[in-house]
């Protein structure tokens, strides 16, 4: 029982938490920019594998690993464009077309990693971002642990959280878009357009996953491997709904996550023979119970996975 | 939908396989490898001999389960993408039952195992369509989520309490008589395929002759309509999860009963997603859930010979079934957009 609580109540769990919540939680901003403006995303996952994917590339290509995370982002931007043009322009359906690219994300990427690396499993090994440590803060007793030393994309990515739930809750432009999700008639009538809304949303969504794909193949690993997103853009769905299709309480709900996460390495790692899938489990039932309305009550924007055409009447 | 609509919507996805198939070879061509060489080898490795035809059928099962899983809540305007899940609810449970009643008569056994899969199914497909008819949860987000659990939970449960005495983590091979008996000696397509296509005619015939299946299409296309018409719509609802998630854990035990031997934690390589991918092409007739299946069967098995004779890394295969999704995604899916935004639609009625 005490080497439970060793395990649970280790320090060194919180400096993994915050390393672990930082992919999740940028997707999971991803998905709430775009659900907000009214299309569901489950193609986070894809966006995320394809920033992990291009930014390797990239990476290798021009030996900078800023280079890479550049690329990154625009990785994720472009396969989101290509659901934004399906979701906004073509009206195909939006959990159909996240499917697709999905799937599509998964097979490119392990084709082209064989194609380009003759290998079956990994990438070459590309330069990695190294870590910051900021001064002042490192020495702070235990806040220094946890917080001080990280990659510097940890740093940059809770800064543009914080500016993600800025532009969402504090700027006309969030405005308008929470408007375009909640009612796209009235967005319209106002002069709002909506479907430049959703574009700019869904590729913003596709930005910031494949950022968080980046953070994973240039700061936590070195290399792209297959599949390596690993769920984590459902993971971030989840985070994205718990935390209200809010930036900051998805960030909140990413520790969540990831501290469970935490836990669940440390158990697979320690003599305790305590299956670890049940631990792992924890946040998809705690999504569960939120839907359910079993803890607090969450509600997604009103129009959300509805289309729009400008000049139509109400459905 | 009239004949004429139902033949060019068909054509359609033809073009769009076609165009995916293109937009590969261009891949292909790309990457300094032959494009001949890669179709044929594609081409005779789905098609070419009874062996090839074999594989084709043996790929094609599973997705002709979870295609039907999936097309069947189309039917009913619900969205399960939780198939995945399901498939491994029944294979986890199918394995064990079959394990467990070694002493029965072969055929009795598996009978119950497979009912006892579909079961399993079944219970995972309530608990989003419970969710979904009495409190509004999105059954999208629930199924994700459930995909998950029931993904960890039987690894859970196969690692704890049924772990085969050899380094991996799986359950002890079935004996013969807990077995699906082969349909073609030699390899192992099972009888499973035409336990799949039994459904198929049987849920074609819930559909077309049924009240339940009445009710259900009508619930697809407009829930408030049948609201006010007086269809119990939350009963229907929970009751079509529930057939879907049974199809879908049958997808499971088939593959545990005729083909793997044995429950494997993590065994799937995405069936329940491709069974998305099946369901979108076949639209609103479930019988065309069927040319579908064998249609990713084949790039399945094709996409084998061509790693193995012409040295392409088969995920191009991936790719190309992406790519059909999001061809066929965009204009072809008019009936089913329209019965999601009709669900939407009762939705936002309702708060």
């Amino acid at each position: 029982m005490s080497e439970l609580i060793d395990i649970i109540f280790n320090i060194n769990n919180l400096t993994a938490t915050i390393r672990m919540a930082v992919p999740i939680a940028l997707a999971a901003m991803g998905g709430a920019f775009s659900e907000r403006s009214g299309v569901v995303n489950i193609g986070l996952e894809g966006m995320m594998l394809t920033g992990a994917f291009t930014g390797v590339i990239a990476c290798q290509i021009s030996g900078s690993p800023w280079v890479g995370v550049l690329f990154a982002v625009i990785g994720g931007g472009l396969i989101a464009a290509i659901h934004a043009v399906l979701t906004v322009g073509l009206r195909a359906n939006h959990v159909v077309a996240g499917v697709g690219i999905n799937i599509l994300a998964s097979g490119t990427t392990t084709w082209l990693m064989q194609v380009i690396w003759k290998r079956k499993g990994t990438s070459d090994l590309v330069t990695g971002l190294g870590t910051w440590s900021i001064p002042v803060l490192r020495d702070i007793p235990v806040i220094g642990t946890v917080l001080g030393t990280h990659s510097p994309l940890v740093y940059i990515s809770f800064t543009l959280i914080i500016l993600g739930w800025v532009l969402m809750f504090k700027t006309p432009l969030g405005l308008r878009i929470r408007m375009t999700g909640e009612h796209p008639e009235a967005a319209d009538t106002v002069g709002i357009n909506v479907r430049a809304i959703r574009y700019f949303c869904v590729i913003l969504s596709g930005c910031l996953a494949g950022l968080g794909g980046g953070y994973l193949s240039l700061a936590w690993l070195n290399w792209f491997s297959k599949d390596m997103s690993a769920g984590r853009g459902y993971m971030a769905l989840a985070a994205c709904i718990f935390g209200g299709w809010n930036p900051l309480k998805g960030l909140a709900a990413s520790f969540l996550f990831s501290f469970t996460d935490a836990i669940q390495m440390r158990m697979q790692t320690s003599e305790l023979r305590i299956a670890t899938e049940l631990v792992q489990m924890i946040p998809y039932i705690l999504t569960i119970l939120i839907l359910a309305g079993a803890v607090v009550r969450s509600r997604p924007p009103a129009a959300l996975g509805e289309h729009y055409e400008s000049g139509q009447t109400s459905q | 939908m009239s004949f004429r609509q139902e033949v060019s919507k068909y054509a359609y996805s033809a073009v769009a396989v076609i165009m995916a198939l293109v937009i590969g070879g261009i891949l292909i061509w790309a990457s300094g490898y032959s494009v001949r060489d890669a179709y044929t080898n594609l081409f005779m490795g789905a098609f070419g001999g009874t062996y090839s035809l074999a594989t084709t059928v043996l790929m094609a099962t599973p997705l002709l389960f979870t295609g039907l899983s999936v097309a069947f809540a189309f039917q009913c305007g619900l969205f399960n993408v939780g198939a995945e899940g399901q498939l491994y609810a029944g294979a986890f449970t199918s394995a064990i039952v079959a394990l467990a009643l070694s002493p029965l008569p072969s055929v009795l056994r598996v009978t119950i195992a497979l009912l006892a899969g579909a079961g399993a199914g079944a219970l995972v497909g309530f608990l989003p369509g419970y969710l979904k008819a009495k409190l509004g949860a999105h059954e999208v987000i629930t199924t994700i989520m459930l995909n998950y659990i029931a993904i960890l939970f039987t690894t859970f449960l196969t690692k704890t309490y049924f772990k085969d005495p050899g380094p991996v983590d799986q359950t002890v091979l079935l004996p013969l008589g807990s077995r699906l008996p082969e349909l073609i000696s030699g390899t192992r397509v099972s009888l499973g395929v035409i336990l799949g296509i039994v459904i198929v005619a049987f849920l074609n015939h819930v559909m077309r002759r049924t009240v339940l299946g009445y009710e259900i299409e009508v619930v697809g296309q407009n829930p408030r309509a049948a609201e006010y018409g007086g269809v119990n719509v939350s009963l229907r609802t929970v009751q079509a999860m529930m057939i879907s998630g049974a199809v879908a854990g049958l997808a499971g035990s088939v593959e545990v009963l005729g083909t793997l031997y044995r429950f494997i934690p993590h065994f799937s390589p995405g069936y329940g997603f491709t069974g998305i991918a099946v369901a979108v092409i076949a639209g609103s007739n479930l019988w065309a859930v069927i040319p579908a299946a064998l249609l990713f069967g084949a790039l399945q098995s094709g996409g084998q010979t061509m790693q193995l004779f012409a040295r392409i890394p088969m995920e191009l295969m991936t790719t190309v079934q992406g790519l059909v999704i999001l061809f066929v995604a965009a204009p072809a899916l008019g009936n089913i957009i329209l019965r999601l935004k009709n669900r939407a639609q009762e939705g936002g009625a309702q708060k």
